[in-house]
């Protein structure tokens, strides 16, 4: 009895949790809303799968608990009823799976007018590098990081020399432009994750990896770094700004290129030529 | 129906098995034993021990994570250490240890009729080399710099880097006694498989076989596939720290300084670890769903619902889960449109893990329940496995793990649906065979003590550490409480997790002492005190002595689950009682006598 | 990866196939009595043994189809360069193949109930064996002196880790074949080797058959194989 009763409160109670609890996500700032409909969805099925399952382990407890002369039934099985739930469980799994692969194929799909911004890695801060005037970043390298090369981007690539750096400081991204978000990491595995934006990705030392999105919100956001990178992992942070456009290129034309900060030796030489 | 080899005849004073081995002192008896139950017997003891050590670890870090700086001695390197040592034992040293080495060992000889493993002596090998294992990880603890603080998933180029503790000596330590337990357990992983393909008594054909014996005969297939990658893993890992190779250590520049290593790929060791490491999962969840099938089926005085379909659920599961592992990676940078293929075999999984637990409640439909304690711990599993299985279905579905991947909704999933679930099973199991071993019931009062606190406090613990994760609070945060979106009443609800952590673990305790106590305290049980039917409880004495079975082995006649046959004298039929059933029809009977 | 795949494969078809035939299909409540067909355990070990051996095999396998898949995914990353095969390598390779062949010999010997071939046969193969391993530490040495150290390039360390552990697996078999030797040497006679004899000469088959294909790898023609079934395929 009590058993029943506590198995029905356990249902009651978390279904009652999950609608009352001050703990949920954060307001969005990211095309994503896909992604929290897809939380939702898989919510309501899952959420409906627990509490019958729960339910119904209650009612049995309650209605079958062992009474003196009682006998059970034998069943040893019920092809009918196991191949209806079986076909109603794959119903329920598609529902939750193709929208769900759906979204996925446009979060990898970068849209051809995303404009590129470089987040750099490194025990335990973020640095930002954005393509400066020619639209395009210089090639880098992790083993020309040096104090001078905070980066490691080649001094001899000329695309590099306008490349705008943003070193300890925050990320400013204009509202309603989709960006695509470079990731590398020049010692350790990192994951740059911003709540609101609700898209992350590791960055590997060695490789660029990526994702995209389009701010929607305004507003002051916090870096987060989202995979063990040492005992300094939970203190590297950071933060990206969301602009409007008139705020974004005042914030933009403040900031320094990488020939303006370390004056590569190939551009003094370019220049003197 | 008695034959030639398994007759009194054949063999006068013996066992007929003449190769069985025989203890001749009190060393080979009760420490170097090659007899399969004293080995089951070391290997959970050795793995509740270590076990109390991970838990211990998990109020450290629970302490940390409430009372920041209340614990001293709790700095971020310990808390590390603390999160690597308590998921590396949890997982391998305590849980596979004791499902496998465990109840293996113990029941399926026991279960099969048979007098033994196949090879007893490498048997014991297995445990001596597992407790090696277990003896150098605890050595790392007492080595300069520590046990290591790579996190249980040991990725690097973190766990070899000098950031992370450990990084002197703990994490080849570690890496060694991975090795070990690979080798160890390989060494009785031949012997569970090969026992039940070649040890089975007479009559006791596969589909007879008890479903605890199918879930740790598949699980253990599966681990001897899937161990070989962290063998390979663990192996190139100590190459590249110890030899200064590449394999899974590119160019990188830590703290300003450009490390002697040279292209390699940090994916690839991912790649193996999660070979190895969803596997695993099922690994641990395989015998689980076993034991949990025999445990509600005998204590609900029923056979278990589509018997057929849970041990073809049993096996396509183990054969789907060596095509998921990368659902672990959706955010590593691997290939994204390998998250296709990933989240479409994942959630793929779901079907046949569903058909399980509705086979365990139809199970309970019309039963004849009784509430003992090995079935509230069932009903139990039911519950959290559930609950852990569906938030599965959240991080399965790629997109959706993108924001969810790496918070607490993880911690808290992996928790209910590997960790939770899982022991909820072993604690009913060991109320359930307890008698079997020692001949004395556990004490009922402390049982239900045990049973609610850990049930309830543990649902409460994992449930709202969900959301959390939802909120976006990631793990493996020494602190947390300054992250900007996070409510002050965030802090709140980690204290609450952290005062029920430790009201659970206080009541493993009572169960630690309960399993001491009822040894020479407990009620006398008799030989089958849940009337059940497999062939353990059969035996002619209790606890079984060396050889099981006196001098004959049983024969079995029937099924492992002719519970309340209609028109049977009794509620059961033993395994190896001659004689059919009444016949019956197979359709299900109407329920009758509830309304004139 | 596709080489793990392939195994993994062929080990599902081989669970597949023996799980086909296992009458898993049968509605076990409705039969009573005794079914036979069970294998007899209390009659021989000796099938046991055999099962055995299989099952440590494919563990074997999996953990060197896994080191391949790794070597060849470490191969695509651009810093890879191949180094020579030491020449010895031919040389092992003759006496691996020679100690499998002398263990075929002598489980025919075992045959005949000839105990004086058996001893014989036994002491060669593992002489050739022994010959193989330090074979294989001379490459090693060999390779070393010229500079390829294990910490210089992928290739070297892939090499010497992967010669290592199957190194390893022969000293593994040595000792089993220095149980059947002191078996063949005692009071029980020939056939007291006999399984022990066939378990030997099965896993030696197995060990040559993997450095074959190890061999195949780090003399590159697999990868030249590989090129040339991506190219067939594309």
């Amino acid at each position: 009895m009590v058993v029943a009763v506590v198995l029905v409160l356990i249902v009651v109670g978390s279904v009652a949790f999950h609608f009352l609890s001050p703990w949920w996500w954060t307001p969005i700032a990211s095309n994503w809303g896909y992604i929290d409909n897809t939380i939702i969805i898989t919510f309501w099925i899952t959420g409906a799968v627990f509490a019958a399952v729960v339910l119904f382990v209650a009612y049995c407890v309650w209605r079958f608990r062992h009474k003196d002369g009682q006998k059970a039934d034998y069943e040893p099985e019920n092809k009918r009823l196991e191949n209806w739930l079986m076909g109603l469980t794959a119903v329920g799994v598609a529902a939750m799976l193709i929208p769900g692969l759906f979204v996925w194929g446009q979060f990898i799909t970068v849209p051809a007018e995303a404009t590129e911004a470089e987040v750099v890695g490194a025990q335990w801060q973020w640095s930002y590098r954005l393509p400066g005037a020619d639209g395009k970043l210089g090639l880098s390298d992790t083993r020309l990081v040096a104090a001078d090369n905070p980066y490691g981007i080649k001094p001899d690539d000329p695309n590099g020399h306008d490349d705008v750096l943003i070193e300890a400081d925050y990320l400013h991204l204009p509202i309603d432009k989709p960006v695509k978000m470079l990731l590398r990491s020049v010692d350790t595995l990192h994951d740059f994750y911003v709540a609101e934006f609700r898209s992350k990705m590791d960055m590997i030392p060695g490789a660029v990896t990526y994702f995209w999105f389009t701010p929607t919100r305004t507003g002051q956001f916090e870096v987060l770094c989202a995979e063990l990178c040492g005992t300094g992992h939970p203190y590297m942070r950071g933060g990206v700004v969301v602009d409007t456009q008139e705020d974004y290129d005042a914030w933009l034309a403040g900031q320094s290129t990488y020939a303006q900060l370390y004056a590569p030796e190939v551009l003094k030489t370019a220049t003197i030529d | 129906m008695v034959d030639a080899t398994h007759g009194p005849d054949a063999h006068a004073a013996e066992f007929p098995d003449v190769e069985l081995y025989h203890p001749r002192s009190w060393w080979t008896r009760y420490v170097f034993s090659q007899d399969a139950k004293v080995i089951a017997i070391q290997y959970a003891s050795t793995a509740l021990a270590i076990g109390m050590l991970a838990l211990v670890l998990s109020w450290l870090m629970r302490m940390q994570l409430a009372f920041p700086g209340f614990l001293t001695f709790i700095d971020a390197a310990a808390y590390y250490q603390f999160i690597t040592m308590h998921g590396m034992i949890m997982v391998i040293y305590l849980i596979t240890a004791l499902f496998l080495g465990g109840f293996g060992n113990y029941l399926i000889p026991l279960m099969l009729g048979a007098r033994d493993m196949v090879f007893p002596y490498v048997n014991m090998l297995s445990y001596w080399t597992y407790l090696l294992a277990v003896l150098v990880l605890v050595a790392s603890w007492f080595t300069p710099g520590g046990p290591t603080g790579a996190g249980w998933t040991l990725y690097p180029p973190q766990a070899i880097l000098s950031n992370t503790p450990g990084q002197e000596s703990g994490i080849v330590l570690m890496l060694v006694s991975l090795i070990l337990f690979v080798i160890g357990f390989t060494m009785g992983g031949l012997n569970y498989i090969v026992t039940v393909l070649q040890g089975r008594t007479r009559g006791m054909t596969l589909m007879r076989m008890p479903l605890t014996v199918w879930g740790i005969f598949i699980a253990t297939v599966m681990a001897m596939l899937a161990f070989p990658a962290l063998f390979v893993a663990c192996v190139m890992m100590l190459f590249d720290k110890l030899l200064g190779t590449s394999f899974f250590m590119p160019a990188l520049v830590e703290m300003g300084e450009l490390l002697p290593h040279d292209g390699g790929s940090p994916i690839l060791f991912q790649h193996l670890f999660w070979f190895f490491g969803h596997p695993e999962v099922y690994i641990v969840a395989l015998p689980a769903f076993g034991i949990v099938s025999d445990l509600i089926s005998t204590h609900a005085r029923k056979n278990i619902f589509g018997y057929r379909m849970m041990v073809w659920a049993i096996v396509i599961i183990g054969a789907l889960s060596f095509v998921v592992w990368a659902h672990h990676m959706y955010v590593s940078g691997m290939n994204p449109y390998f998250g296709f293929f990933f989240a479409v075999t994942t959630l793929i999984i779901a079907v046949p893990t569903a058909i399980k637990v509705y086979n365990w409640v139809l199970t309970l439909w019309r039963g004849d329940i009784h509430l003992n304690p090995p079935m509230l711990f069932a009903l139990a599993f039911i519950v959290t496995f559930v609950n852990g299985g569906l938030t599965g279905l959240f991080l399965g579905n790629v997109v959706v793990d993108v924001p969810l991947s790496d918070t607490m909704f993880v911690v808290a999933h992996f928790h209910m649906v590997m960790g939770v679930a899982p022991i909820l099973v072993i604690f009913g199991a060991i109320y359930h065979w307890y008698p079997k071993i020692t001949g004395r019931m556990l004490d009922n009062t402390m049982a239900h003590l045990h049973f609610w606190v850990t049930f309830l406090g543990a649902y409460l613990i994992f449930f709202p550490m969900h959301y959390l994760g939802i909120m976006g609070v990631p793990r493996r945060y020494f602190e947390s409480g300054d992250i900007s979106f996070q409510p002050p009443s965030a802090h709140d609800l980690n204290i609450f997790i952290t005062v029920m952590a430790l009201i659970v673990g206080a009541a493993q305790l009572v169960f630690v002492f309960n399993l001491i106590w009822s040894i020479r305290h407990g009620k006398p049980s008799g030989g089958n005190p849940w009337r059940a039917t497999t062939l353990e409880w059969q035996t002619p004495e209790t606890p079984p002595v060396h050889g099981n079975f006196g001098r004959e082995l049983p024969v079995v006649y029937r099924w492992a689950y002719d519970y309340s046959v209609p028109g049977a004298a009794e509620d059961f039929i033993p395994q190896n009682q001659p004689g059919t059933n009444p016949p019956h029809s197979e359709a299900p009977r109407k329920r009758k006598g509830t309304k004139p | 990866m596709s080489v793990v795949v392939m195994f993994f494969a062929i080990i599902a078809g081989l669970a597949g196939w023996w799980l086909a035939r296992q009458r898993l299909t049968v509605k076990p409540w409705l039969e009573q009595g005794v079914i036979e067909g069970v294998p007899d355990f209390a009659a021989s070990r000796d099938p046991a043994k055999r099962v055995g051996l299989g099952f440590l095999l494919a563990v074997i396998g999996s953990l060197f189809a896994l080191l391949t898949g790794a070597y060849f995914m470490r191969r695509e990353l651009g810093d890879w360069q191949p180094l020579p095969v030491p020449p010895i390598l031919w040389f092992n390779t003759a006496m691996l193949l020679a100690s499998s062949i002398a263990l075929e010999w002598t489980q025919r010997a075992v045959r005949q109930r000839n105990q004086t071939q058996l001893r014989f046969g036994l002491v060669a193969a593992g002489l050739f064996a022994i010959t193989f391993l330090a074979g294989q530490l001379f490459a090693w040495s060999e390779l070393a002196a010229s500079g390829y150290l294990v910490d210089g390039n992928p290739a070297n360390s892939f090499f010497y880790l992967v010669t290592g552990l199957h190194g390893l697996h022969i000293l593994g078999g040595l000792v089993a074949l220095g149980w059947a030797g002191i078996k063949a040497w005692g009071r029980g006679g020939v056939d007291s080797v006999r399984l022990n004899v066939e378990l030997c000469a099965t896993y030696w088959l197995f060990m040559l058959f993997v450095w074959m294909v190890l061999l195949s790898l780090l003399a590159g023609w697999a990868s030249d194989f590989v090129a040339f079934c991506q190219q067939l395929l594309s």
